[in-house]
C-alpha cells in the first residue's frame, strides 16, 4: 500500500468511505448504549424490589416460620398453612392442566382438519391467555364452588388456575410439535405407524423439552395467582392443614385433602400486608422470598430436564 | 401377469444368463392430482420382482410423486386423489383401493427418504421400530432381527459396538445406511428409494449404490434419482418421466445406449433438462 499512487480522486473517495464509517460506527454505539440503559432500568429495577424483599424477610425467616400457624402475634405468626395450601394446589393444577393441554395441543396440530372451526377454536386458544384472572375466578365460583359443588376447597382452585394456564400450555405444546421436522414424521408413518404411534413414540417424546417449557410458565404464572382464588372464597387465616393425602393404612392414600378448605401464599402475604402492624409486614416480605424460592425450585428443575432432554435431540 | 415383455433381462450385465423378469407389482393407468393439478398422466408400468427399476426425469417431472404413491405417503395430506391402480403381485391386491388401509400397505413396502432421517433414539431402537410397530416384544428376536438389517446395509460392522448410542452420531452416509436398515429389519416386498443419495458426498453415495445393487437378491427395488449416471450404475429397468407423463419405460441398457424416443435420447444425452 503506497498512498502517494493513488490517484487524488480515489483519495477523495476514501475520505468519504472513511466519513460514512465513522458516522455508522457512533450511530451503532449510540444504539448500544441506549439498548444497555433499557436492559439496565428492567433488571435493577427487580433487582432492587427483590433485595427489598430479602432484607425484610430475611430475618424473620426460620424453620419456625415455616412450620406454625398464622397467628395474631407477628413474632410467632408462620406460613405453614399457606405453602402447604399452596403447594397442594399446583399438584392439582399441573395435574388437570398438562394432560388436559397437551391433549387439546395434539389434537389440534396433529389430528384436527383444517377449517373454519378449528381456525374459531385457535383464535379463542391464543385470546384466552389474555383474560384477566378475576373472570377466571368468577366462572370457577359458578361452576366448580356451585355448580360441581366442590366447594371453597383445594380442588376448586387447582382447577381454576389450570383454567387460566392452560393457553399457556396449549401454545406451547403446538410450537413444540411444530419445530419437529416433517421427514420424521414421514419417517415414522412410513414404517408403518399409526398417528397415535407415530405421536406417543415420537412427537410427545421429542417434544417434552419445549411441553415442559411451557408447563413451567404456567405454573409460574399460577403459584403467584391471588385474585381468581380469593373469588372463589380462599381463607385468609387459617390454622389447620389439609388432611394428609398419604394415609398410615392402607390404601395409603387418600383424597379428602382435596375438598379441604385452605389458603395460598400470595393470599396470606396480601393479608399481612394489608395490617398497620410493621412487624407483619416483615412477615409478608418473608412468605414474599418462600414463594420465589418456590418458583425458582419449578423452574430450576424444569430447567434441568429439558437441558438433559434437549441434549440428546438435535435437528 | 406379465405384460409385454419385450426382452429378456441381464442384470448387471450381458454376459448373465437370460432370466425372464416376474412382475412384483403392475401400475395400471395411474392418475394422482393434488387439488385440481394432475401430477400423474396415465402411467402403466410393470416394477420386476428382485430388480432395481429407476425412475429419472427433470425436476418436477412427478417421479418422486409417482414413488410416494406405493406408499401411500399421499394420503397423510389433504386434497390429494389417485386414479388408477397400482397392484401389487402376488395376491393381485390394488394397493391404492379406497378400503386398503395405507397402513397395511406400508407394513409391505418400505422407504428411504432423500435426506437421512434417523429419528432422535439408539441405533437399535431406530432399526428396532418397525418390527416394534409390528408388535414383537420379545428381546431375542428384536436383537436377532436388529443384527440381521444392520449386516444387509453393510453397517453393522462400524455400529455394533455402539447400538445404544444416538443415531444422530453418526456421520451422513452411516445414517443413511442405518435408515436403510431400519426398512430392511420388516422384510418389505418394495423398497422405495427417493434420491436417496442427493445428501450424501461421493464416498458415502458409492457405498449406498453398491448397497443397492447387493439389495437386489432380497427385495425389489424403485428408485428416484436427479443422477442418470446412478440409474445406469444400479437400475436394471429405467422409466423416463416428463411433465407427469411415462415417455419410455424399458431396460436400462436399452435406454441409455438406444432410447426409442427422441425426448429420452435428448434427455440422456444432456441436451434437454
Amino acid at each position: 500500500m503506497n498512498p502517494g499512487s493513488m490517484s487524488s480522486r480515489t483519495e477523495v473517495d476514501q475520505a468519504h468511505i472513511r466519513a460514512l464509517v465513522t458516522s455508522g460506527k457512533r450511530k451503532q454505539l449510540l444504539f448500544a448504549i441506549a439498548g444497555l440503559t433499557c436492559t439496565m432500568i428492567a433488571l435493577l429495577t427487580l433487582l432492587a424490589a427483590f433485595l427489598q424483599l430479602l432484607i425484610d424477610g430475611l430475618p424473620r425467616l426460620s424453620w419456625d416460620f415455616l412450620t406454625n400457624f398464622p397467628s395474631r402475634h407477628a413474632t410467632q405468626a408462620g406460613i405453614l398453612s399457606a405453602w402447604v395450601g399452596s403447594a397442594m394446589v399446583m399438584v392439582v393444577t399441573m395435574l388437570a392442566a398438562v394432560p388436559v393441554g397437551v391433549g387439546a395441543a395434539v389434537y389440534l396440530e396433529e389430528y384436527a382438519p383444517r377449517n373454519w372451526l378449528t381456525d374459531l377454536i385457535e383464535i379463542n386458544v391464543t385470546n384466552l391467555a389474555g383474560v384477566p384472572s378475576i373472570v377466571y375466578g368468577l366462572l370457577a365460583l359458578g361452576l366448580f364452588v356451585y355448580q360441581f359443588g366442590f366447594g371453597e376447597s383445594v380442588l376448586s382452585a387447582g382447577l381454576t388456575l389450570a383454567l387460566l394456564i392452560l393457553p399457556i400450555i396449549i401454545v406451547s405444546t403446538r410450537e413444540a410439535l411444530r419445530t419437529i421436522p416433517g421427514n420424521i414424521r414421514e419417517g415414522a408413518y412410513a414404517m408403518g405407524a399409526t398417528r397415535w404411534q407415530m405421536v406417543s413414540n415420537h412427537l410427545l417424546p421429542y417434544s417434552t423439552g419445549g411441553i415442559l417449557t411451557g408447563v413451567i410458565l404456567g405454573m409460574a404464572e399460577a403459584i403467584g395467582q391471588t385474585a381468581p382464588i380469593i373469588c372463589i372464597g380462599a381463607l385468609t387465616f387459617i390454622a389447620f392443614l389439609p388432611d394428609s393425602p398419604f394415609g398410615g393404612s392402607p390404601p395409603f392414600i387418600n383424597f379428602s385433602w382435596l375438598f379441604s378448605e385452605f389458603t395460598v401464599l400470595p393470599i396470606q402475604m396480601y393479608n399481612w400486608v394489608s395490617r398497620p402492624d410493621k412487624a407483619f409486614q416483615l412477615n409478608a416480605a418473608a412468605a414474599g422470598v418462600i414463594l420465589l424460592a418456590m418458583t425458582l425450585l419449578m423452574n430450576g428443575l424444569a430447567i434441568y430436564i429439558r437441558y438433559t432432554v434437549r441434549k440428546k435431540i438435535k435437528w | 401377469m406379465v405384460t409385454e415383455t419385450s426382452s429378456p433381462v441381464f442384470p448387471g450385465g450381458a454376459t448373465e444368463p437370460v432370466v425372464p423378469p416376474v412382475a412384483k407389482a403392475q401400475v395400471h393407468d395411474l392418475n394422482f392430482f393434488y387439488g385440481e393439478l394432475r401430477a400423474l398422466k396415465g402411467i402403466s408400468i410393470p416394477i420386476y420382482k428382485h430388480l432395481v427399476t429407476a425412475l429419472i426425469g427433470p425436476s418436477g417431472c412427478g417421479k418422486s410423486t409417482f414413488l410416494r404413491c406405493f406408499n401411500r405417503m399421499h394420503d397423510l395430506y389433504p386434497n390429494t386423489r389417485y386414479d388408477g391402480r397400482i397392484v401389487l403381485m402376488p395376491d393381485n391386491v390394488n394397493i391404492l383401493h379406497r378400503e386398503v388401509d395405507p397402513i397395511e400397505v406400508r407394513m409391505r413396502i418400505g422407504m428411504v427418504f432423500q435426506k437421512p432421517n434417523p429419528f432422535p433414539k439408539s441405533i437399535f431402537e431406530n432399526v428396532a421400530y418397525g418390527l416394534r410397530v409390528r408388535g414383537i416384544r420379545n428381546r431375542a428376536v428384536l436383537t436377532d432381527k436388529v443384527e440381521e438389517a444392520l449386516r444387509g446395509a453393510a453397517l453393522w460392522d462400524e455400529v455394533k459396538d455402539r447400538l445404544a448410542e444416538l443415531a444422530f452420531n453418526l456421520s451422513g452416509g452411516q445414517q443413511q445406511r442405518l435408515c436403510i436398515a431400519r426398512a430392511l429389519a420388516t422384510d418389505p416386498e418394495i423398497l422405495l428409494f427417493d434420491e436417496p443419495t442427493s445428501a450424501l458426498d461421493p464416498i458415502a453415495t458409492a457405498s449406498i449404490e453398491e448397497l443397492i445393487a447387493d439389495l437386489r437378491s432380497k427385495v425389489t427395488i424403485l428408485i428416484v434419482t436427479h443422477n442418470m449416471q446412478q440409474a445406469a450404475r444400479v437400475s436394471d429397468y429405467t422409466a423416463y418421466m416428463y411433465l407427469g407423463e411415462l415417455i419410455e419405460f424399458d431396460r436400462t441398457q436399452t435406454i441409455f445406449v438406444k432410447p426409442k424416443k427422441k425426448q429420452t435420447e435428448d434427455y440422456i444425452t444432456g441436451r434437454f433438462g
